[in-house]
C-alpha cells in the first residue's frame, strides 16, 4: 500500500487572518498609539507600506497561575566545567543563567511585542483616526483603475489571442530542427545517386538509394506543419493605472507658535491629501514650502523637524508657491494641489495681500486648495480674509479650523465628493 | 561492506511526489522490520505560510478562533521573516490516520528525515504510550475540533463576539488547572458518526445536572448541615468544577468551558512526555535512516545533509553558552534512548549494577516497555544512567531564597548520581512545575464566594499574574473569589481576593 500524499499548498491560505484581525481588534488602543508614533516617523509619501510596530509585551500575555521568584528550587544544568558538590556561587544578576524557569517563555519577556501590520491594516487605523467616511476609505485603499498591457507570449490562451507570426516562426524552426537529420542524409544520398548515375548507371545501388530517398522524403513530409507545441498566444496583463501627474504644495507656518503636536496634525493633513492624489495620479511631486517672515523650499525632513522663531508673513509662502508654479509646473500637464497649514497668526497688513494673491493668481491655476488653521483661539485676520474666497471659488477652496485630527476630513469633503461622483 | 552496487532511492535535492513515495515505502519497510507499530499515516505538503498557520493553532488543522492565536502567528511570522528562526520542519498530529506535514521548501533529504521522524517515530509513540492511549482518542480528535470551532463560532453569532472572547480568555488562563491528572477521562467519543449528537446530549445533560445540583440542593444544604463543605473533597480541576458548579453560567458557556477543558486534556500527555516523545522520534529517524544507508540505499550526500540537521537538533549547549536555554528535550531524549539500547547490547559493570532488570536484554522489548509505560518524570527517574550524566556533565543547583548564595547540590560523581537523577526527574514533574491550587470551599450559606487554596511547594510563591487570573476566575464564577496559601507547616495566608459585582447585575 502506498502512502497517501495530499498536496495542501493550494488550500486556504490565510487561515490565521481571522485570529490576526482579532488580535488587532483587541489591542487597538495600543496599536493605534504605535501607529501614531510610526506616522510621526514616516515621510508623507510613505503611507502605502505595512509598518513594523511594537506594543508592550506585558499587556498582551495571557496570565496563568505560575510560580514566582523565591522559595526553594533545584535545577539541573548540563556542561559542568568547574563545580564540585558543596560549592557556593553568587546568584547571577538579572536571572540570566537561571535556566528554563527564569527566562520567560518564548524569550519575549517584558520587551515589546513587535510585529508587522499590513498596508491595509495600517491604512485602516490611519483612516480610523481621521474619521473618514467609509466610501472615501474604500476609495483610498483601493487601486481600481487598470489598463491591460502586452506582456510577451504564453503557451496557453484562447484562440482569438493566437499570435500567428510567433506561432509560424516557431513551427518553421521546429520543422527545420526536426527535419535536419533527414535533410543532411538526403543531400548525401542525392550526391551519391548523381555520382552513381553519372559513373556507373545500372548499379543496383541506384534503386536502393532511390528507395531510401523516397522513404526519407516521406518521413520529412510526415513532420507536422504545425503542432500544438508551436502555438503562441499574445499575453496581456492588467496593471494599475492612475491617470496623469500632479504636484502637491505643502505650505506650513514654522514660526515659534507651531509646536510639535500642531505639526503632527498638519502632517496628517498633508498625508491625507497625498494619499488621495496617489490614488488618482500616476506621478506626484511634492513641494515643501515653509515660512515665517520669509519662505523657502526645503526637503521633507527639514519641513517637519526644524523650528524657527520670529513673526509670520504668509504671503511670502504664497508668492514662492506662485514662482515655483511658473518656473516648473506651468504646463497644463500638471494638476496642481495646495495644502496650507498654520496656526492663524499673520502680520496684520499681510492678510489682504494673501487673499488677493490666492484668489487672483493661485486659485485659477490649481485644482484644489485647502487651508487648515490649527488653533483654539478666536479666528484672526487671515481666516477672516480667506473667508471671502469661499463663496467666490466653490469646490475649489476649502478651509477649516481644527483642534484634532478627526476634524481634518471636512476640508477635503468637496474634493473627495467630486472624485467619487 | 560488500561490493553491492549502491542504488540510491532517489537522487538530487529537489523533492517530487514519486520520490517521497519511494522514501516512505523504504522507511516503512525498515520500520516494520524493527517492529514499529504505527497508525496509518498521511503526508500533507504545505507552504511555509501554512506552516505558520498550523503553528499558531498548536499544530492542529482546525481550531477555534481567538486573538491569542493571532498573536502567536504574528510572532512566528515576524521571527521567521527576520530569519531569527527556521520553521520547525515538521508538525505531526496525533490522530488516526496520523497526519504529518511536509513543508514545500524542504529538500528531499529533509522530507525523508521528517517522514522517518514524524510519520514513524512520533506516530508509533502516539499509538504505544499509555498516556496517549488513555487520554486521547486519535480517531475522534479532528471531528471534535471541527465541532468545537463551529460551536464557538455559533456562540459568537448568537451571544456576541465580546462575551465569547472574555469567556475564552478566562478559560485559557485557567487551562493549566483544567486537566484531570490522575483519573482517566472518558473517551471523547467512540463513534465518529454520532459525535455531534452525543455532544448535544452531554450538553443537555449538563444543564439538567446543573439544575439539580445548585438550585434544589442549595437550601437543603443550608438546613441540613451547617458545617458541610462544598465541594466535599477539594477539586484540582478548576475548569471542571466551574463547568459543573458555577451558578450563573448559561448552558452555552458551560459547553465552551468544556470544549477548552477537553482540548487542554488532549494536549496534556504531550506536555508530560516531551523528552520521551521527541527523543523517541529522533532515535528512530536516526536509526531508520542509518539502516537504509547501511543497505546502500542512500548516497553520501544525503547522509551529510541528514547528519547536519540531525546534529543541530540534538545539540545540547552547556550552561554557560549564550545559546543555552535549559536542557534540550531532543538532546536528552535521544541520548537516553541510545543509551538504553547500549545498556541492552553492550552493558558495562556499572550498567549491570544500576540496571539489573534490563541490562543485556533484548533492546526492542525494553524499548517497547519503556515507551508504553512511562512519562518524562518516571522515564528519567528510571532510565537515566550514570554514564549519561557524565556525558552531559550534569550538575544541580539549589536556589534557596533563605541563602544569599546558590549551592551546588550534586554533580556527576558517585555521590551525586541519585540526587541528580531525582532532581532532574522532579523537573519534569508537571505536578510541581505548575502551582498546586485546588478548589477548597464555596460559601453556600453566605455570599457564594469561592475559596481556592494554594498548597505551597518548597515555599515558592505565586507569580505576579495571579491577580489577573483571579479576575478571570471571578468572571466565570460570578461571585467573589479568594485565594489563600497553605504553607508546608499548615499556616494559612490570604493571597488575593477578587470581588465580583456580577450578582447585582444578575439580580435585576
Amino acid at each position: 500500500m502506498t502512502v497517501r500524499i495530499v498536496d495542501r499548498r493550494q488550500d486556504s491560505k490565510n487561515k490565521s487572518s481571522i485570529n490576526r484581525s482579532r488580535f488587532i481588534q483587541r489591542f487597538k488602543g495600543q496599536i493605534r498609539k504605535a501607529v501614531a508614533d510610526a506616522i510621526a516617523r514616516r515621510g508623507i509619501r510613505d503611507l502605502d507600506n505595512g509598518e513594523k510596530i511594537g506594543i508592550p509585551g506585558k499587556d498582551i500575555n495571557e496570565p496563568h497561575f505560575r510560580h514566582g521568584k523565591g522559595g526553594k528550587r533545584e535545577i539541573v544544568h548540563p556542561g559542568n566545567d568547574r563545580f564540585n558538590t558543596g560549592d557556593s556561587v553568587d546568584r547571577p544578576l538579572d536571572g540570566s543563567g537561571q535556566g528554563p524557569g527564569g527566562a520567560s517563555e518564548d524569550g519575549e519577556g517584558i520587551d515589546d511585542f513587535v510585529f508587522t501590520l499590513t498596508r491595509d491594516e495600517f491604512l485602516d487605523i490611519f483612516f480610523d483616526e481621521l474619521a473618514l467616511p467609509n466610501l472615501v476609505k474604500r476609495h483610498l485603499a483601493r487601486i481600481d483603475e487598470y489598463k491591460r498591457i502586452r506582456a510577451g507570449y504564453t503557451q496557453s490562451g484562447v484562440p482569438t489571442n493566437i499570435n500567428l507570426v510567433r506561432t509560424m516562426r516557431g513551427a518553421a524552426g521546429r520543422r527545420i530542427a526536426v527535419g535536419a537529420p533527414f535533410a543532411a542524409r538526403l543531400r548525401e544520398l542525392k550526391d551519391e545517386l548523381e555520382r552513381l548515375r553519372r559513373d556507373c548507371p545500372g548499379d543496383p545501388d541506384i534503386i536502393r538509394i532511390e528507395r531510401e530517398i523516397a522513404s526519407l522524403l516521406a518521413r520529412r513530409e510526415a513532420i507536422p506543419f504545425i503542432d500544438p507545441f508551436d502555438l503562441r498566444y499574445s499575453n496581456r496583463i492588467r496593471i494599475a493605472q492612475p491617470s496623469t501627474q500632479a504636484v502637491m504644495f505643502c505650505l506650513m507656518d514654522v514660526s515659534g507658535s507651531m509646536d510639535e503636536s500642531k505639526k503632527q496634525i498638519a502632517k496628517r493633513f498633508f498625508m491625507l491629501l497625498y494619499l488621495f492624489l496617489d490614488r488618482n495620479y500616476e506621478h506626484i511631486e511634492v513641494v515643501f514650502i515653509r515660512h515665517h517672515t520669509v519662505a523657502e523650499e526645503v526637503d521633507e525632513d527639514n519641513f517637519f523637524h526644524s523650528r524657527e522663531t520670529g513673526g509670520t508673513i504668509v504671503s511670502s509662502a504664497l508668492k514662492l508657491m506662485l514662482d515655483i508654479i511658473t518656473a516648473r509646473y506651468s504646463s497644463s500637464a500638471w494638476n496642481i494641489y495646495g495644502a496650507q497649514a498654520s496656526d492663524g497668526d499673520n502680520w496684520n497688513n499681510d492678510s489682504p495681500p494673501c487673499r488677493e494673491l490666492l484668489g487672483e493668481s493661485i486659485l485659477p491655476l490649481v485644482q484644489y486648495f485647502a487651508y487648515i488653521e490649527i488653533a483654539d483661539a478666536e479666528p484672526q485676520n487671515l481666516w477672516l480674509e480667506y473667508e471671502h474666497l469661499l463663496d467666490r471659488h466653490p469646490g475649489l477652496f476649502a478651509m477649516q479650523r481644527i483642534a484634532d485630527v478627526a476634524d481634518i476630513y471636512p476640508v477635503f469633503r468637496e474634493l473627495f465628493r467630486k472624485r467619487l461622483a | 561492506m560488500s561490493k553491492k552496487r549502491i542504488r540510491p532511492i532517489a537522487e538530487g535535492s529537489e523533492w517530487t511526489v514519486e520520490a517521497i513515495e519511494r522514501y516512505d515505502a523504504e522507511i516503512g519497510r525498515v520500520a516494520k522490520a524493527y517492529g514499529l507499530d504505527c497508525y496509518r499515516h498521511q503526508l500533507e505538503i504545505i507552504t511555509a505560510e501554512q506552516m505558520m498557520d498550523a503553528y499558531a493553532a498548536i499544530g492542529m488543522p482546525v481550531y477555534y478562533h481567538h486573538w491569542s492565536f493571532g498573536k502567536h502567528f504574528l510572532e512566528t511570522e515576524n521571527r521567521y521573516k527576520r530569519g531569527q528562526m527556521g520553521l520547525a520542519y515538521e508538525i505531526v498530529i496525533n490522530s488516526d490516520p496520523c497526519i504529518a506535514y511536509l513543508m514545500e521548501e524542504n529538500t528531499l533529504t529533509m522530507q525523508a528525515l521528517v517522514i522517518a521522524h514524524a510519520a514513524y517515530g512520533h506516530n508509533s509513540f502516539f499509538k504505544g504510550n499509555h498516556l496517549f492511549k488513555q487520554w486521547t482518542s486519535a480517531d475522534a480528535i479532528i471531528d471534535y475540533l471541527v465541532f468545537a470551532r463551529n460551536y464557538i463560532a455559533q456562540c459568537e453569532e448568537r451571544h456576541g463576539f465580546a462575551a465569547v472572547e472574555q469567556l475564552v480568555d478566562a478559560c485559557h488562563s485557567l487551562s493549566n488547572l483544567g486537566v484531570d491528572r490522575y483519573k482517566r477521562s472518558p473517551r471523547l467519543s467512540l463513534d465518529k458518526e454520532t459525535l455531534r449528537q452525543k455532544e448535544r446530549e452531554d450538553y443537555l445533560q449538563a444543564q439538567v445536572n446543573d439544575l439539580w445540583r445548585t438550585l434544589p440542593r442549595h437550601p437543603a444544604a443550608v438546613a441540613e448541615a451547617e458545617e458541610r463543605r462544598f465541594p466535599e473533597e477539594p477539586e484540582e480541576n478548576l475548569l471542571y468544577f466551574i463547568e459543573k458548579n458555577a451558578p450563573l453560567l448559561e448552558p452555552w458557556q458551560r459547553e465552551i468551558i468544556r470544549i477548552i477543558r477537553k482540548i487542554g486534556q488532549y494536549f496534556y500527555p504531550q506536555r508530560q512526555t516531551q523528552v520521551m516523545n521527541e527523543g523517541w522520534a529522533c532515535f528512530w529517524h536516526y536509526t531508520l535512516i542509518n539502516t537504509l544507508y547501511d543497505e546502500g540505499k542512500l548516497t553520501d550526500g544525503f547522509m551529510m545533509e541528514f547528519l547536519q540537521s540531525h546534529t543541530n537538533v540534538v545539540y545540547q549547549p552547556p550552561y554557560n553558552s549564550k545559546w543555552y536555554s535549559g536542557i534540550n528535550p531532543y538532546a536528552l531524549g535521544f541520548a537516553m534512548w541510545r543509551d538504553i539500547r547500549r545498556i541492552c547490547e553492550e552493558p558495562t559493570e556499572e550498567d549491570r549494577a544500576w540496571f539489573p532488570e534490563f541490562s543485556g536484554s533484548d533492546w526492542r522489548e525494553t524499548f517497547n516497555f519503556a515507551m508504553s509505560n512511562f512519562k518524562d518524570e518516571s522515564f528519567v527517574a528510571q532510565y537515566l544512567s550514570p554514564r549519561l550524566m557524565r556525558e552531559f556533565r550534569l550538575f544541580s543547583i539549589l536556589d534557596d531564597e533563605a541563602n544569599p548564595k546558590l549551592r551546588i547540590d550534586a554533580i556527576h560523581d558517585e555521590q551525586g548520581y541519585r540526587a541528580l537523577r531525582r532532581a532532574l526527574a522532579e523537573q519534569y514533574n508537571l505536578g510541581s512545575a505548575d502551582p498546586d491550587i485546588q478548589v477548597w470551599n464555596v460559601d453556600l450559606r453566605g455570599d457564594r464566594s469561592l475559596t481556592l487554596r494554594h498548597f505551597s511547594h518548597q515555599h515558592r510563591p505565586l507569580g505576579p499574574e495571579t491577580e489577573r487570573v483571579l479576575e478571570h476566575l471571578a468572571h466565570l464564577w460570578g461571585f467573589t473569589v479568594r485565594l489563600e496559601t497553605q504553607m508546608p507547616n499548615g499556616d494559612l495566608r490570604p493571597v488575593a481576593e477578587h470581588r465580583s459585582e456580577k450578582r447585582n447585575r444578575a439580580a435585576d
